[in-house]
């Protein structure tokens, strides 16, 4: 709705004024370099909200564990609080008594997405360190790599793929075989760690992208719109404040979502029919 | 025309105007500098944040589990003792209620006892007193008989005024007074 608003309102306002309103681009996630340009480890502005994030990742939860109490703290029960979450909300729920190898896993999954999710949010940052597929892919790859490591430590190599490939679901009807194969095959190759990957990138694109652009359009009716239009800007303000706060949310989300697809495809590895 | 083109291209590759499909295709700065966080926050997570809080959670369990145990072992306490308890209120009560019953029957034997050795005593000394009083009662006989004897001769003969002198008229004369005095008496 409110999109809709600005999309048509946009170009009449660019017709008549030069100045002002700065669409978003998909340039803002191709930030000019730093340093380095051109070398495999340019520095530009992504990467310095994620080594901020990191840092500021590290140190919360270093000084959390160096502080450790028997009677926590606030401060550590609230740490507590978010390592239980992805124990027993991801790690148990999905996979039971195995959960316990894969909790450093999801955890690092889930606070490293969860983190460089909500730098979108954070004034000076504004950007998800999510949102170059770079991070969510390699977290992908990484979840892959570990469901086919236990699928392969757990049934055979021969065993996993037969598992995998010939689901024995419908082994009454062999034939169906023909169109069922391919599915999972690419199910298990690509589908799974590129749909974990591009959810992730995506959500925060987006949620980038509408942020912009209500901020800009408030900066565009505020400043460069003629006289009435200008009462717009409390609308996309309002706007902006809401897609802040569904920021917050949906960057919890997708951590949330992508440490529980991961335990899933994990669990799927590890049971023999699925 | 051709080196138009290859211009051109040359011009767009030196300015490299991101297109959509470029948010997909990762860029080789951006895997390595995402390898390079992700591996800094594996390693403080693996090595460091996960074990320690591990140590510190575990060491709660303990503690709390310890805890429990000390609880429960002191209600096991706690409800033995008043097992005992109730068992020596009931060994008391039982006590008590024998006690009472043994003292019931020794107050009755007591009692019974007592009662015995008094009508014994009440027996006797009415015996005694009886006794006593019939030789009281001799005794007074005897005195009054002979009293009565002097007193009746000297009377009788200080009223006839003279002295019966024979013994044997005098002994008649008495006994048949005091018969006379006997029968009147009974």
């Amino acid at each position: 709705m409110l999109g809709l608003t600005l999309l048509r309102v946009a170009p009449l306002a660019l017709s008549g004024d030069e100045g002002g309103f700065q669409p978003p681009s998909i340039q803002d996630f191709f930030p000019p370099a730093i340093a380095f340009e051109g070398t495999f480890f340019q520095i530009d502005r992504i990467w310095i909200v994620r080594i901020i994030t990191t840092i500021v990742l590290c140190t919360i939860f270093i000084l959390a564990a160096k502080r450790a109490k028997l009677v926590p703290g606030r401060f550590q029960a609230g740490i507590e609080y978010l390592l239980e979450f992805v124990r027993v909300q991801i790690a148990d729920e999905i996979l039971g008594i195995r959960a316990k190898r894969f909790v450093p896993m999801l955890s690092v999954i889930f606070f490293s997405i969860l983190f460089f999710n909500i730098t979108s949010i954070v004034p000076g940052l504004n950007i998800a360190g999510t949102s170059r597929i770079g991070l969510p892919l390699l977290l992908a790859l990484w979840v892959m790599a570990r469901y086919w490591y236990e699928g392969i430590k757990k049934q055979k190599l021969g065993g996993y793929l037969k598992s995998s490939l010939f689901p024995p679901s419908v082994k009454d009807m062999p034939f169906l075989y023909l169109i069922v194969t391919p599915i999972e095959a690419l199910q298990v190759f690509v589908i799974r760690p590129a749909s974990l990957a591009i959810r992730l990138t995506a959500n925060m694109i987006a949620g980038h992208i509408m942020l912009v652009l209500c901020f800009s359009a408030t900066e565009f009716f505020l400043l460069h719109a003629a006289g009435p239009l200008k009462g717009f800007s409390a609308v996309t303000l309002a706007g902006g404040v809401f897609v802040t706060l569904f920021e917050l949310l949906v960057g919890f989300l997708q951590a949330y979502i992508f440490a529980l697809l991961a335990a899933a495809y994990i669990n799927m590895s590890l049971e023999e029919e699925h | 025309m051709a080196a138009w083109l290859s211009a051109a291209t040359v011009l767009v590759a030196a300015e490299e105007p991101a297109q959509g499909i470029d948010l997909l295709i990762p860029a080789k700065e951006d895997m390595f500098w995402s390898a390079v966080v992700l591996i800094i926050i594996g390693v403080v997570f693996y090595k460091m944040v996960l074990p320690m809080m591990n140590k510190v959670l575990d060491e709660r369990a303990a503690l709390i589990e310890g805890g429990l145990k000390k609880a429960e072992r002191a209600q096991a306490a706690a409800d033995k003792a008043l097992e005992n308890r109730q068992e020596m209120m009931e060994q008391a009560r039982a006590e008590i209620a024998a006690a009472r019953d043994e003292a019931r029957e020794q107050g009755k034997a007591i009692v019974a006892e007592q009662r015995q050795s008094a009508m014994e005593e009440a027996q006797r000394i009415v015996e005694t007193a009886q006794r006593q009083i019939e030789a009281e009662r001799q005794a007074a006989e005897v005195s009054l008989k002979s009293d009565v004897g002097q007193l009746a001769t000297d009377l009788a003969s200080k009223i006839v005024g003279e002295s019966l002198s024979d013994d044997a008229a005098k002994s008649r004369v008495v006994d048949r007074f005091l018969d006379d005095l006997e029968v009147k008496v009974k």
